[in-house]
């Protein structure tokens, strides 16, 4: 199965996007993240303020076949969410890496170098395929 | 639905029995001011056989363990014996009212009793409260022990409660419901705790491990005796999921694992009904040190002396004297408070202790036994047949394996086309999409109370539905085709909530 990718994003291991724009760390879950999930029917949206621990939970999203917790790439204060989430949440399924969750501060801005940029990402993903259960 | 509702059903000044005239002065209404409007309750109107039809017709539409083989992996949906109905509806039982003194429920009381003397046998805990009403509430009982056994302990530092990613879905919500913190473990390459993992997560901050074996792969987890020791030589403790102890019941004491605390599903393990959201019945048993915490009320004997010598002689049989003991209701002194009214779900508890009485030991070991082989032969046929691949197909598995709805020739085919069309085949579906760490799952728990010939069929119709997923998949894809419904629109029943009418 070939996924799609954000070659400016970089990516957790936890299928997390984060992308940085004008100063602030853009959050979202991966094209793979989303068709494993498939049709998301819900996702919780944090709130604006709450801090963010790099590999913590911040979030849960809601499938027909699950509901999985969504893991902060970066952490920080977050300063924004996407409201047009709320009502339509099937844009995760659609546009995943136009469908940003959240905004963040970064505190730690050099957190995001030890994340994958897009190739490393796609072999990641590959190889969890294939050594797939 | 083809089933009209029975207000559909009403026709005006229908009824049911007729009653005879009454032989008493009728007696006024109150004021117009204290009565309803006549159209403010617009109740149906139809007879007594107009009723009953509905309500059969309806029952039959349904699935269920009475009428269809329920493979429904993680569920244990064996027979319930009907002798369980049969002896919870003796009068004696369901004409108590639960506010009648001690005294004039002795006889109960002595089920309950005996009730937490085999769960302890069973398990080997130390004591049991049949308290919780149900398996979830059970956990949060067994999780609300442990944090405060901390507590009195005066250790304040442990907040974190480690739980594999295998484990049911229950075992966080209740971490997070009794205020403390989740941290994953992952599984090793075998399907197990991996205990590199678990030893780099474990601190003076871990309260506890929630473990479940065997787990929801399916598997005997097979370090369980090092992952015990290691959690207590942290100071933590090892609540164990009881969901799956129909595999090793009669076989393995959880106690004996190294687990403190443990949940048990009376629905699962010993045929109390799986109602639709109730009544449930989530025993908890804990090892000697956790004792004090229990939910009360716990049944226990008084006795005077001569009793006790004879006990002390272990003249057990004194017991049937009921002239020299009495039963009575006592609370922990650390309790953790109560967790239901009452005296706990009564007549779900009889149906449980009659299940026990009717195996006796070597028959409840015959269960697991049974439930293990069952498994392991379906598991056999699908492997020996090579269209369904089933993730860890190298280890025996326990009393369920996940298989996997990833079909060699047929890439759109998924889990759920697999399941849907099985219900043509007249077989609930296994339990689909979970655990979540294995892709496209299919989790199939055939219990103990299936013959072979069921297993040999339900085996059949999984490869047969293979073989179309190949030739003809829009017959899975528009699956399934003689249910009651046709395929529902979960994303849209999901998206566009309609949760009442008003």
């Amino acid at each position: 199965m070939s996924y799609q990718y954000d070659p400016n994003a970089r990516y957790a291991k936890t299928h997390d996007w984060v992308r940085m724009e004008e100063g602030l760390a853009v959050c979202g879950i991966s094209d793979y993240a989303q068709h494993a999930l498939s049709d998301v029917v819900y996702i919780e949206l944090p709130e604006i303020g709450a801090e963010l621990i790099q590999g913590e939970v911040y979030t849960t999203v809601e499938s027909v076949k699950a509901a999985e917790e969504v893991y902060a790439p970066v952490s920080g204060k977050v300063v924004d969410v996407n409201p047009d989430l709320a009502d339509t949440p099937e844009q995760l399924n659609s546009e995943p890496y136009a469908a940003w969750i959240i905004k963040v501060a970064p505190s730690n801005p050099e957190e995001l170098d030890a994340l994958m940029l897009a190739d490393a990402y796609e072999a990641f993903v590959q190889a969890e395929e294939a050594g797939g259960h | 639905m083809t089933e009209p509702t029975v207000y559909q059903l009403s026709s005006p000044g229908r009824h049911g029995p007729t009653l005879p005239a009454l032989d008493v002065p009728l007696a006024p209404l109150p004021d117009a001011q204290f009565l309803r409007a006549a159209d403010a309750l617009p109740l149906p109107e139809l007879s007594e056989l107009d009723v009953v039809r509905h309500f059969v017709r309806l029952s039959q539409k349904n699935m269920s363990i009475d009428t269809t083989f329920y493979p429904l992996g993680s569920c244990t949906m064996k027979y319930n014996p009907k002798i369980n109905e049969k002896v919870a509806g003796l009068s004696g039982f369901t004409n108590l009212h639960p506010l009648q003194d001690a005294d004039m429920t002795q006889g109960a009381m002595q089920v309950l009793l005996e009730l937490q003397v085999y769960l302890a046998e069973i398990s080997g805990f130390a004591a049991i409260t049949l308290q919780p009403a149900a398996g979830a509430q059970g956990e949060l009982t067994g999780v609300l022990i442990m944090r405060a056994y901390h507590l009195d302990r005066g250790d304040v530092k442990r907040t974190k409660i480690l739980v594999p990613d295998s484990a049911h879905g229950t075992n966080p919500a209740t971490t997070t419901m009794a205020g403390l913190q989740v941290v994953e473990l992952p599984s090793d390459s075998r399907g197990n705790v991996d205990l590199v993992a678990l030893k780099t997560a474990l601190d003076d901050t871990v309260a506890g491990l929630m473990l479940t074996n065997p787990n929801t792969l399916g598997l005997f987890e097979e370090h369980v005796l090092d992952v015990t020791r290691l959690v207590h030589e942290a100071g933590g403790l090892v609540y164990g999921d009881g969901a799956n102890l129909n595999a090793i019941i009669g076989i393995a004491k959880p106690a004996e694992l190294g687990i403190d605390v443990m949940h048990f599903n009376l629905h699962k393990t010993f045929s109390t009904p799986h109602g639709g959201g109730g009544p449930g019945a989530g025993p908890v048993g804990v090892v000697e040190k956790l004792a004090p915490f229990l939910p009360g009320p716990l049944v226990t004997v008084e006795m005077d002396e001569e009793m006790a010598g004879l006990l002390a002689a272990g003249h057990e049989h004194a017991l049937h004297e009921h002239d020299h003991y009495r039963l009575a209701w006592y609370t922990p002194s650390k309790s953790i408070g109560r967790v239901r009214s009452y005296w706990g779900q009564f007549g779900v508890l009889v149906r449980a202790y009659t299940y026990i009485r009717m195996h006796g030991a070597e028959g409840l070991r015959r269960i697991a036994e049974n439930a293990v082989l069952n498994a392991n032969y379906i598991k056999a046929r699908l492997l020996a047949e090579g269209s369904y691949p089933v993730a860890f197909a190298g280890r025996t598995c326990m009393h369920e394996f996940v298989a996997q709805g990833i079909l060699a020739g047929a890439p759109d085919i998924h889990t759920m086309d697999i399941a849907k069309r099985l219900m043509d085949y007249g077989y609930h579906p296994p339990t689909v999409y979970f655990p979540l760490i294995v892709k496209e799952a299919l989790m199939i728990e055939p219990t103990e109370t299936e013959s072979k010939a069921t297993l040999d069929a339900f085996a059949d119709a999984l490869i047969q539905i293979a073989q179309e997923a190949r030739e003809q998949p829009a017959l899975l894809k528009e699956a399934p085709h003689a249910a009651e419904t046709k395929r529902l629109d979960e994303v849209r029943a999901a998206r566009e909530l309609i949760l009442c009418r008003c």
